[in-house]
């Protein structure tokens, strides 16, 4: 699978080609695309003048960065330690057993991601799921198929 | 011609007159809280809500509706606060803005439903100045958080905004304004507590011409949330205090380096940057003062070293982020070999309040070490979890129980772990101490960016343990050998010793790696990766040895040592946890009694969550 880059071009030009640059034109290729195809990392090296390895390191270093196509849905579970004794663990777990990946993979059907974060930031609600940017905080073991069929749901309807 | 300088200072005092002579602040006012944590409780939904109604009910020429940032109190999301009688309304829906708007606004009426209940008193709180969580607080830098739209410049500017650069760039010399800093005794907020006008000077006084600040937003610490809400509820004083700080040092560039994750906060800064520069606080020839001063936002990219001081600037350069060693100190030669300043963003927040009330009012709070006041974000199993704004000083029981409202449960408290992977974690018995860099230091811990994690005797502090030093491997950057493998080594062992695994001489071993890796680390994070090991064993030693002798978790929380049993007098039968049970684990009658079958059982606990009688117990 081949993926369209043409929009790189455009996200280096918004940086400039100086090495500075080369954090944000990832992250942006990044939102773009949802990982970092190795076409557009090889146009990155390219087009700023940066050798390759070093795009690399930098694009497999930094958490965010992701070198595999990932899910249409992003399930996120912070980690955070208010996360954790509170049972961040657990949903991770369930998360699991239900959609049959570990964090950082992707279901076949190319559905779900599903992640961890250290920390989001939003201690009070833990543990805290996001699904595409949305916030399902006090999160419980026995809630999660429910949830994530809402999103199996609106595919279906989606597709009708 | 005119001298310009007093004409752009008039512009902006012009502003402000024009917008204070329209103020009333008698008018009604209804603001709801749109921090991360209210939003994703719904508050958004509640402003729409509260829009519609207030058009609907005619009521929209008698009251404002706004959006403030964080309250603080997230626990109680969303938060809707009357404004100027401070009633205050907590977990409010879409379908109560209709009432608040009906009877609240227009007939002065309080709805008890949405009131606050005491947890301890059950007594209901019509005020937010009265609930105990925030009566007990001292707020400077959070004082505005609950009044202000974070995306209005004109809400700045009514409450004193930019009144402090304006001071400082006009009739004060960069010498004086470090003089002021230096004198009002703040530490940085980042956890270390270096003298912040120290700091300045020696960037001040580095040859050169060229240099640069830096906004420290890289809030990593798990647990901690206060840099992220500070600049979602109000970024101008971050960037007030940012460019007051860049005067005095001398510094025509900035970097605002944030959390990714954190993208409100990104949203925030990046439109009080924008408007900050609109109205001439940003570019060329500030406040007609000569000073040129422009701001970048770099968002990072989840690496929890780039929070030390010198993997962040390798990060802004666009390499990985690595730290080097020291000196050279980033004030000699940081961003691209250039004298720079990184500073904390409350520290830079603080810097405007000390400009503009002067260093004794600010060194008068606080204790003899540290000064002023900071911000905690108490979290874990508390009553009130939230970010709350306190003196330095202040007792870590008085920080719990009072302002905290203790334990929700009838479990008891019996640790606080602050300085998140770098600082430890301080039994109960030792919660009198007062809060400040020296006592949490003393205690092995570290008062650190100002997470507080409070844990009760449910949780098991090997865990805690294993869990921060999953952490710090995975982010350690892997220069120094000592922090990328001693780390791992640490954690295998706790890891082992978590499964029923552990062996005599474990923690001995454990306490002889972590001497090595504290000596043989670059940078501040393998150098205090082992404080949560290290305090773990020397508070609740009985914890690791009930692990490794007798092959139990205390805490009831390892899942090889635990099984988890329904008690027969409690269970009625009503079949719930044999349903949702993935491994089929469970069997019974209805109406008859259910077992768990220990072979078949995963350990996730989804029977306990799901029982209504409290039947499913851990052994």
């Amino acid at each position: 699978m081949t993926e369209d880059i043409s929009k790189v071009d455009q996200i280096i030009e918004t940086y400039g080609l100086e090495q500075k640059g080369l954090i944000p034109v990832l992250l942006d290729i990044q939102t773009e695309y949802h990982y970092l195809p190795p076409e557009a990392i090889q146009h990155v090296s390219e087009r700023m003048n940066i050798p390759m390895i070093q795009v690399y390191q930098v694009a497999s270093f930094y958490k965010v960065f992701s070198l595999e196509p990932r899910g249409k849905h992003i399930i996120t579970v912070c980690m955070g330690t208010a996360c954790h004794v509170r049972g961040s663990t657990m949903l991770v777990d369930q998360i699991s057993r239900v959609l049959h990946v570990e964090p950082g993979e992707t279901t076949k059907d190319m559905q779900f991601t599903l992640e961890e974060v250290n920390c989001l930031g939003a201690c009070a609600l833990g543990p805290v799921m996001v699904i595409d940017g949305k916030y399902y905080g006090k999160m419980t073991v026995n809630k999660i198929e429910k949830t994530l069929s809402k999103y199996t749901e609106t595919e279906v309807v989606a597709n009708e | 011609m005119s001298n310009p300088t007093a004409n752009v200072k008039l512009a902006l005092e012009e502003l402000r007159d024009e917008l204070m002579a329209t103020y009333d602040p008698s008018k009604p006012c209804v603001t709801v809280c749109a921090g991360t944590g209210c939003c994703a409780s719904g508050a958004l939904e509640v402003k729409a809500a509260l829009d519609e109604e207030i058009k609907k009910q005619g009521a929209d020429v008698h009251v404002d509706i706004k959006i403030t940032g964080c309250r603080g109190f997230c626990e109680q999301g969303p938060l809707v606060a009357v404004l100027p009688t401070k009633i205050f309304y907590t977990k409010v829906k879409q379908s109560d803005a209709a009432q608040i708007i009906a009877k609240t606004i227009l007939k002065g009426e309080i709805i008890d439903k949405l009131l606050y209940k005491d947890p301890v008193t059950g007594e209901k709180i019509t005020h937010e100045t009265d609930i105990p969580f925030y009566k007990e607080q001292h707020r400077i830098l959070l004082h505005d958080s609950g009044s202000i739209d974070p995306t209005s410049f004109e809400d700045y500017l009514i409450v004193g905004g930019y009144k402090a650069l304006a001071k400082a760039l006009l009739t004060m010399q960069p010498v004086e304004i470090i003089e002021e800093v230096n004198q009002s005794g703040l530490g940085g907020r980042g956890g270390a507590g270096f003298p912040t006008g120290k700091k300045w000077q020696l960037c001040r006084q580095a040859p050169g011409t060229e240099k640069y600040v830096i906004v420290n937003a890289d809030e990593g610490d798990p647990g901690a949330f206060q840099d992220r809400s500070l600049i979602e509820a109000n970024p101008h004083s971050v960037l007030e205090g940012f460019i007051i700080g860049a005067f005095a040092i001398g510094a025509n560039h900035g970097y605002v380096y944030i959390r990714h994750e954190y993208p409100l906060a990104v949203e925030r800064i990046k439109i009080a940057i924008n408007k900050a520069r609109e109205h001439g606080l940003l570019g060329k020839n500030i406040l007609g003062s000569g000073f040129d001063f422009d701001v970048t936002v770099q968002m990072g990219a989840g690496a929890f070293v780039c929070g030390e001081e010198t993997a962040l600037m390798a990060s802004i350069e666009g390499f990985l982020g690595e730290p080097h060693a020291r000196p050279p100190y980033p004030a000699q030669s940081g961003l691209w070999g250039k004298p720079t300043n990184i500073n904390n963003v409350k520290t830079w927040a603080t810097v405007p309040y000390i400009i503009n009330k002067g260093a004794g009012w600010y060194s008068q709070m606080g204790t003899e070490t540290s000064k002023g006041t900071t911000i905690f974000s108490l979290v874990g199993k508390i009553n009130n979890t939230g970010l709350v704004e306190v003196p330095m000083g202040i007792s870590l029981r008085d920080l719990i129980e009072k302002v905290g409202g203790g334990s929700p449960s009838e479990k008891k408290l019996k640790a606080v772990q602050t300085g998140g992977p770098s600082g430890g974690c301080i039994p109960e018995s030792l919660w009198d101490v007062p809060v400040d860099y020296k006592s949490l230091g003393k205690l092995g811990s570290i008062m650190g960016s100002g997470g507080m994690i409070v844990m009760d005797e449910s949780t098991c502090m090997v865990d805690i343990a294993r869990y921060f030093l999953n952490f710090s491997r995975f982010e350690s950057c892997g220069k120094c050998t000592a922090c990328r493998e001693g780390v791992t080594r640490m954690y295998e062992t706790l890891d082992y010793i978590t499964r029923g695994y552990g062996q005599e001489g474990d923690i001995e071993q454990l306490e002889e790696l972590c001497k090595s890796i504290k000596a043989g680390s670059l940078c501040g994070l393998g150098q205090t990766a082992p404080n949560p090991v290290l305090t773990t064993i020397k508070y609740f030693r009985e914890e690791y040895e009930a692990h490794i002798r007798e092959k139990t978790c205390p805490a009831g929380v390892c899942k090889e040592l635990i099984t988890f049993y329904i008690l027969p007098d409690k269970c009625t039968g009503c079949s719930l946890c044999a349903r949702y049970c993935g491994d089929q684990a469970i069997s019974g009658e209805k109406g008859g009694l259910y077992v768990i079958d220990p072979d078949k059982c995963q350990r996730c606990g989804v029977c306990r969550e799901v029982c209504n009688f409290d039947a499913v117990v851990v052994r």
